[in-house]
């Protein structure tokens, strides 16, 4: 400021005229605020839309008339003279967007909601805005390439790989045991020697917060996700900890109580007892900043890995009541594609949503309504398909679902494609109870257990049992049905296989839940036969105890277990291939003699059994979750040798890592199994290494312990036979003489008749 | 290893002592009888008849000639082992939980509950050897535990008898000076639950106690330092050293109010034998259907006993397989006999 423009400040001195200045400039400032023109203001009912064709003079009327009638078609009509299309006189074209000046704000509101995301023709995809909007928008206080204020700048920090474990050189798989509070992570050496996972630094991999509701590995068993009281935590990375949001995931959500991965682990769906509640002006900004007022409500978060951010939530819905039973929680309620590109749920009796991600849109914006529908179950991917899939061929998602009766229609099982809709095969099913599916794990075949009862029956309770088998690589489909006349509870494919296992029971007292009576049961295995391509029964074994199957996941061993009798606690090892070198033609003589059973072993109080991923071992489990008298752990080898058996109190829980499928390709895996004694030879060098290190090791431990303990007592032997000495207070203990072994005789009499006579 | 099954108490058993020789066994019971047996056939050779209430402790001199027993009925009783004469009555105002020898025979101690506003009392008294009949009434000292924390439980003379060691209801381990009264050493982290017993080592250098906090351990007579610990999965009532063989034996068991509950397998009513110097189980021995309330082994490591709330005394004479196995190899340490 010139020293004319300030003249009648000329009589203060410098210092006051600039505080002068500043009280005028700041008295202007307010002025300004005072009477600023609000440019949101006036505009509620102008929205914009963007996108437009861009058209010359010609065909200006045109557009305007499809729009215009695109427009009344949504939902949005309005008259001709309230639309504005700015031109661009140069081009001689339009600019590609429009004003669209609503008579009232409402209607506005309503015409953004339903022109925003609006497919015009084929390329063309409009985009509503409100007219504020824009301007505030593009007056945002940044300038260009600087960054919003509450940014917050976080450094790069570069993660360590995510699947290091696989790199172990001995080829061992991790397990984690949870007791009490604390988690140890162990791999899982030859003949159950057991060693700490350790991080590249040599320290033991633990974390003290890791123990506080329950964990759970991920399908290919790259996080580890433990639950807490305020939400879920993801550790990955070699030692499973590190920096937050890289190898240390987030996910708030209060009251968390299950967890579940989608399939390729790029997804993740949370569920708590308690609806979230609006967290608008929480305390706890995580929650505040996770959570929106729309989410109030929803149990059900589905949230991306990879940003940790909430895709979307779900209220959840009501539980269906099934006869007299309480109504249980379905879970998972979100079944994946395998592919992770779709989750859908069933909403029992009316529909099946499916979502689209990662935008978690309904697909076609449209449920599928399936009148009366119960469950349903995608099927699985093999390696082919994900082949297939990447080569842009191959067959779509499908699956499958049941309809029960109802009013003269029998129950029906389809299978469905997605995207495309098309019911790909249908079956219809009578005297229905119940329906069951199981995909083998390759998506070859489809098994239904159709529990049914009897034509007439007054009760609904299922008695036996129908097989529907559907071939799904085949054409069409084709469907084979065993019909079986006892109750079948439990069924398993072998993965990657073409045999299945089944158990069925026809002990009058299944399911009345008599203490002290051990229900029978048999288990039988089928096998389909190639040439005629069906299946059949290539093993049958009577009078079984165990209820439960579980396959190896390399298939061909299986183990039959007892679980959750009060009496029985048996496990059988069964090999359905068991060739003894001599006669390795007995493969090819007929299916099912080679089903051979390996060994047995017990676990008492046993309430879980899990195979590690390599099927080379088999651990079970009793936890003090579910009232085991004896909780701990045990692992067995494939044959059934018990290799461990902890017995740990307060035990909870026991996980193997799972893996991700292997990298290799069948020529290599071939390759490798040709190969395999001479590898074999190398490994047991090694393995023999190990164990005389390892037992070397221990030796030296216990030989120390001995010689401290021996200097530790001799030391205090002659302490003390010195103190007694200068107290003249020698005791003389009662050392028994090494005389003769003293005999006790003992002398019995026994009666062995007895007459009285009389004597005359 | 056949066990020779003691059936002569009609309710659990408290407690049971060999004698020196090992020849003999006390037992005492919550039923008012004491008895003794021959540990050879398991006959019963008798009984020690005089307590109105639960016998909750019996020891044994060194030359087999008195018994004392310490009983609910608020009396601790001294009986000549031969003719099972009662030969002196003590009063109380609580019952006696506890009662030991002095190595010398000389003296023994009592230790009776805190109950009633009365206060966890730990006395010594002199014993006259030559007139069995004529005791003193008054203690050569007397110790009010509750001034010094949590009530006692346990006892025994040190070596020397010196020093009185205690185990605490809190888990605390003490030692009180004969003489004076004071406590002189303590220790409260070794144990987090009730000190259930402590049995001294042969050659009384060490000692063993058993605890609800489920662990037992051996600790330095001297310095009181814990030298080693056991770590089982059920409650421990009883522990007691092995002499010729490195091992101590472990009994205990699910709470008796709830062994209804459950199957004879899950109360965990085994005595467990672990190594003493690896800290590693090497065996159990079943047999029990209630949780072992007390152990001995034989003075010469020849047999060990157990007793449970089950009512029977079990005592196990060692098979030759015990003195010849050698489940960690060649490494044996020293033993004591």
């Amino acid at each position: 400021m010139t020293s004319e423009a300030n003249g009648y400040t000329a009589d203060y001195d410098e210092e006051e005229q600039i505080d002068l200045q500043a009280e005028l400039d700041a008295g202007f400032a307010d002025i300004e605020l005072k009477y600023a023109v609000d440019t949101q203001q006036g505009f509620e009912n102008v929205i914009v839309v963007d996108n437009t064709p861009i058209v010359d003079d010609s065909k200006k009327d045109l557009l305007l008339k499809r729009l215009r009638e695109k427009f009344v078609n949504s939902g949005a009509p309005i008259e001709e003279d309230r639309i504005q299309m700015p031109w661009d006189d140069e081009a001689k074209t339009n600019k590609g967007f429009l004003f669209l000046t609503y008579p009232t704000a409402q209607e506005a509101e309503n015409a953004l909601r339903a022109l925003d995301g609006l497919a015009f023709g084929k390329k063309n995809t409009l985009y509503a805005n409100r007219f504020g909007d824009i301007e505030r928008y593009a007056n945002l206080p940044v300038g260009e390439g600087e960054l919003p204020t509450g940014w917050r700048d976080k450094p790069y920090v570069e993660k360590e790989h995510l699947r290091s474990w696989l790199a172990d050189p001995a080829g061992r798989d991790q397990y984690l045991t949870f007791r009490d509070q604390e988690v140890n992570i162990l791999w899982n050496g030859r003949n159950g020697s057991a060693e700490p996972l350790r991080d590249t630094d040599g320290k033991v991999v633990k974390n003290s917060k890791w123990g506080e509701l329950y964990l759970q590995w991920s399908p290919l068993g790259t996080y580890l996700a433990s639950l807490h009281r305020v939400g879920v935590a993801l550790w990955s990375g070699p030692k499973l900890d590190g920096p937050v949001g890289v190898h240390m995931l987030r996910f708030t959500h209060p009251g968390v109580r299950l967890v579940q991965f989608s399939p390729c682990e790029n997804y993740l769906v949370t569920w708590a007892e308690e609806p979230l509640e609006n967290y608008e002006d929480h305390a706890n900004p995580a929650l505040r900043e996770t959570f929106s007022a729309d989410d109030e409500g929803s149990q059900y978060v589905v949230w991306d890995v990879k940003t940790c951010r909430v895709l979307r939530t779900f209220a959840a819905e009501k539980p269906v009541q099934k006869g007299d039973e309480p109504p249980r929680l379905q879970w998972p309620a979100f079944k994946w594609s395998p592919d992770d590109k779709y989750v859908a749920r069933c909403l029992v009796n009316q529909a099946i949503q499916v979502y689209e991600l990662p935008s978690m849109g309904l697909l076609d914006k449209k449920t599928i309504k399936i009148e009366g529908v119960q469950d349903f179950e995608w099927c699985p991917m093999s390696e082919k398909d994900w082949e297939a899939r990447k080569a842009g061929k191959g067959r779509e998602c499908m699956f499958v679902y049941w309809q029960p009766e109802a009013a003269n229609q029998p129950a029906r099982v389809s299978v469905m494609g997605i995207p495309s809709r098309n019911v790909l095969r249908s079956k219809n099913l009578f005297n229905v109870t119940d329906c069951k599916f199981y995909w083998q794990n390759q998506g070859d075949y489809l098994c239904v257990k159709v529990d049914r009862h009897a034509r007439k029956a007054k009760s609904k309770k299922a008695t036996f049992c129908n097989l529907e088998l559907f071939r799904v690589r085949e054409k069409d489909f084709p469907i084979e049905v065993i019909e079986h006349k006892d109750y079948v509870p439990q069924f398993a494919w072998e993965p990657q296989g073409n045999r299945f296992a089944i158990v069925s029971s026809n002990d009058p007292n299944y399911g009345q839940q008599i203490p002290g009576v051990v229900v029978k049961y048999n288990i039988d295995f089928y096998q389909l036969d190639t040439k005629k391509g069906d299946f059949a029964c290539i093993r049958h074994l009577d009078g079984k105890m165990a209820n439960t199957l579980i396959w190896s996941p390399k298939g061909r061993h299986i183990v039959l277990a007892t679980i959750g009798s009060s009496t029985k606690y048996d496990i059988e090892f069964w090999d359905l291939d068991l060739t003894t070198d001599d006669n390795p033609s007995r493969r090819e003589a007929e299916p099912g003699a080679n089903v051979t059973l390996l060994g047995t072993g017990e676990h008492y109080g046993i309430t879980d059994i899990a195979w590690d991923p390599s099927g080379r071992y088999l651990a079970t489990s009793a936890s003090a979750w579910r009232q085991s008298p004896e909780p701990g752990f045990k692992i067995f080898d494939f044959k059934g040798t018990e290799l461990v058996a902890n017995q740990l109190d307060r035990f909870k829980q026991f996980l193997w890592r799972s893996r991700p499928p292997t990298l290799l390709s069948k020529d290599t895996q071939r390759k490798v199994r040709k190969e395999l004694k001479e590898y074999s030879r190398q490994f047991d060098e090694d393995d023999a290494a190990e164990e005389n290190r390892g037992s070397a090791e221990k030796l030296a431990q216990r030989q120390r312990d001995i010689a401290e303990w021996d200097a530790w007592r001799s030391r205090n032997v002659s302490k003390l036979a010195d103190a007694r000495k200068s107290r003249g207070k020698e005791i003389h203990k009662a050392v028994e003489h090494v005389e003769e072994e003293e005999k006790v005789e003992e002398w019995i009499e026994e009666l062995i008749d007895e007459t009285e006579e009389v004597v005359v | 290893m056949k066990p020779i099954i003691l059936q002569g108490h009609e309710r659990s058993l408290t407690q049971i002592v060999f004698n020196a020789e090992g020849d003999l066994l006390f037992s005492a019971s919550k039923d008012v009888g004491v008895n003794v047996w021959f540990t050879s056939n398991g006959e019963r050779l008798g009984t020690f008849n005089g307590h109105n209430g639960t016998v909750w402790t019996v020891a044994v001199d060194s030359q087999s000639r008195y018994l004392v027993t310490g009983s609910a009925d608020n009396t601790m009783r001294l009986w000549d082992v031969q003719t099972g004469k009662c030969l002196k009555v003590w009063e109380f105002l609580t019952a006696v939980k506890r009662v030991a020898w002095s190595e010398d025979d000389s003296m023994i101690l009592s230790i009776t509950e805190q109950r009633q506003g009365q206060q966890s009392m730990l006395r010594i008294y002199s014993i006259n050897r030559e007139d069995p009949t004529n005791q003193s009434n008054t203690p050569i000292n007397e110790i009010n535990i509750s001034t010094y924390g949590p009530k006692a439980t346990v006892a025994l003379f040190a070596p020397l008898s010196d020093v009185i060691i205690t185990g605490h209801e809190s888990g605390k381990i003490a030692k009180y000076d004969v003489k004076t009264g004071e406590e002189i050493q303590r220790t409260n982290e070794s144990h987090f639950g009730e000190i259930t017993d402590i049995q001294l080592s042969p050659d009384g250098t060490y000692f063993i106690t058993s605890s609800k906090d489920k662990t037992a351990k051996l600790f330095d007579v001297e310095t009181l330092d814990e030298m080693k610990g056991y770590v089982t999965e059920t409650p421990l009532n009883s522990a007691c050293i092995a002499p010729l063989r490195p091992y101590v034996i472990l009994g205990g068991g699910q709470e008796a109010m709830n062994v209804t509950t459950t199957g004879q397998r899950a109360g965990k009513f085994e005595a467990r034998f672990w190594h003493k110097l690896f800290e590693e189980e090497v065996g159990r021995v079943r047999g029990h259907f209630g949780p072992i309330n007390t152990l001995a082994v034989h003075p010469q490591g020849k047999a060990y006993a157990s007793g449970a709330e089950d009512g029977f005394v079990r005592v196990h004479w060692f098979d030759e397989s015990y003195f010849r196995s050698r489940p960690f190899g060649d490494l044996e340490p020293e033993v004591e006999v």
